[in-house]
């Protein structure tokens, strides 16, 4: 593989599932050594996306070259350059952690000794040495995850698919993953990952396409993609209706809702811009009974990109699943 | 980029992964082992002086020599359902998926999984022929007819293994993989001459105990270890049935584990 040739490559994708169209022909293009980012809410498309790239299901129509190799022609050689860590827990829960390392080495075919080497200096890069003594069944969410993605490394792919690495952990567990997601990139692993989160795909991502209903409906970087959704605002809610008339005047409020005397004034939600939004509340000597700071997120993504917001149905399965 | 293969060293690894979940719940597998003991104490000690009494036995008729043979296929056929359920069970958890995203062996999952429940089965063959010597099983053998005896339940372990691993295979969940197989673990040694003759049973149930694999095998093992008169072809039938029931189950299983996976 060298430099000029796509880490994965995919023109015209299509899958479906009986009658239901699941990938409405998807074009990708991911650069070696990049963060490509798949976003998109539950039902999208994006697992199916990264099952297909990663050999496990096959696709309806398209053609795919992964790390070079024509995906279709030869799976083997596409499963030999690649890593997945998909969405499900892939450890193997009556297993050690050691054990589950071990047992990757030998599947890698390191040798007895270099197999070794490497589960040890896994557990270790991934603060899993005392645990990696224990059955992977009594981990927690978070360990589980890295056990699975030390498991992925362990014979060091070139191409790591990861299927929503951080839904269902814990702030502090989502940091360390991403953490651990930068030194894989430093080391010039390409990394295909897909997410609900735009901040996540914000803080990762080289490039980012949006997926919805099986279609890719934007894609850039992720400050194009901000600059699509300029979403961040502040929420004011007042008491009484003289007061919200004479706020709407005062504030430049881009929307209004004079029923719930709620206004939405353009911030970016810097302490700096903050600070001179309250300068001229007080200045208009304004009773605010409630403020609060809206961050651009996913939906507003959605909103600029396909004009609505998302389907309901796929919100509500978003939170349960949270 | 390099993609050779490596049969023996894959399968090697899933065999370590089985035994160790073997270890890792030693009453589970322990239950499994012993249950055919128990079988041929309760069915050799406790109802067998009535059985042998209703088939007519006197000083000629030993019902332990009897029924020795049928519990090693009990045994063989009681071993499959714990392959079944784990070969399901890592289906329906990702771990499977990681394995099908690697450049392994393809069929060395399942292998791995037949060659340590066939390990299992034979500690259970070999357990059962202690106790039912201790009990009073007289064979009357040539080390050759031993080894053409073992020989065939070893096929016959293989041969159903493969064949209830496939059958869990279609199912999805464990419990329902546990259902499938009960025909092979239950139905087959009752509805056999494991433990009466084939003369003494009803005509529906004796035509149907008659044509199934267990019988040939059995009359085969009796024959082998006791020298008692054998209708002819059964040995070669028995053999027979060995071969196809294993190939089928084989590539039947493989087929179910690649289902709408990239070749």
């Amino acid at each position: 593989m060298n430099s000029s040739t796509p880490a994965i490559d995919v023109q015209g994708l299509y899958k479906s599932y009986g009658d239901k169209l699941v990938l409405d022909g998807i074009d990708l293009n991911v650069a070696e050594g990049t963060v490509f980012s798949l976003l998109g809410p539950n039902g999208a498309g994006k697992t199916t996306v990264v099952q297909i790239l990663s050999t496990l299901i096959t696709a309806d129509a398209g053609e795919i070259r992964v790390a070079g190799h024509d995906l279709h022609r030869n799976p083997e050689a596409v499963r030999a350059a690649i890593g997945v860590t998909g969405q499900f827990s892939a450890v193997d829960g009556l297993l050690t952690g050691e054990e589950n390392l071990i047992m990757m080495a030998d599947l890698y075919h390191l040798g007895r000794r270099e197999g070794r080497r490497r589960a040890a200096e896994l557990l270790e890069q991934f603060d899993l040495v005392e645990p990696g003594k224990k059955m992977a069944m009594t981990y927690s969410g978070g360990m589980k995850r890295r056990l699975d993605l030390a498991m992925t490394l362990v014979g060091s792919p070139r191409i790591i698919f990861l299927d929503e690495p951080t839904t269902g952990l814990d702030p502090r567990s989502r940091h360390s993953m991403w953490q651990l997601i930068r030194q894989l990139v430093a080391g010039g692993v390409t990394v295909l990952l897909t997410t609900q989160y735009l901040e996540e795909a914000d803080q990762l991502a080289d490039q980012i396409a949006v997926l919805d209903h099986g279609r890719l409906v934007a894609q850039g970087s992720p400050e194009q993609l901000k600059r699509l959704a300029p979403g961040g605002h502040v929420r004011l809610r007042f008491n009484a209706p003289e007061e919200f008339a004479l706020a709407a005047q005062a504030l430049q409020a881009t929307a209004q809702d004079d029923d719930a005397l709620v206004l939405q004034v353009p911030n970016d939600g810097s302490v700096h811009s903050l600070r001179a939004l309250l300068a001229r509340i007080d200045d208009a000597s304004l009773e605010v009974d409630e403020l609060t700071v809206h961050t651009p997120d996913l939906d507003d993504v959605f909103f600029a990109v396909t004009g609505q917001p998302i389907a309901n149905d796929t919100t509500d399965e978003k939170v349960t699943s949270k | 980029m390099s993609t050779v293969s490596y049969p023996m060293a894959d399968t090697a690894t899933m065999l370590r992964r089985n035994l160790r979940h073997a270890l890792r719940y030693p009453g589970l597998s322990l239950g499994a082992v012993g249950m055919p003991v128990i079988m041929l104490l309760l069915f050799g000690l406790v109802f067998g002086d009535t059985f042998s009494a209703g088939l007519g036995g006197g000083g000629s008729f030993d019902y332990i020599d009897f029924l020795t043979p049928g519990i090693l296929l009990m045994s063989i056929a009681s071993g499959t359902m714990s392959p079944a359920v784990a070969a399901c069970t890592d289906m329906t958890e990702g771990i499977v998926a990681r394995f099908r995203t690697m450049a392994i062996f393809r069929p060395a999952v399942l292998t791995g999984h037949v060659i340590g429940a066939t390990i299992l089965t034979v500690i259970s063959l070999v357990l059962v022929v202690g106790f039912a010597i201790l009990i009073g099983f007289r064979p009357n053998a040539s080390v050759g007819d031993w080894l053409l005896a073992s020989g065939l339940l070893v096929a016959l372990t293989v041969a159903f293994t493969w064949f209830a691993v496939a059958l869990g295979l279609t199912s999805k969940t464990p419990e329902g993989a546990s259902n499938i197989v009960l025909p092979i673990s239950f139905v087959l040694p009752f509805l056999s001459n494991t433990f009466i003759p084939l003369e003494s049973m009803p005509s529906g149930i004796r035509w149907f105990a008659e044509y199934q694999p267990f019988t040939a095998v059995i009359d085969t093992l009796r024959h082998l270890l006791l020298g008692t008169p054998m209708d002819s072809g059964n040995g070669w039938l028995a053999l027979v049935w060995c071969v196809a029931i294993a190939l089928v189950g084989y590539f039947w299983a493989q087929k179910n584990y690649n289902k709408g996976t990239a070749a």
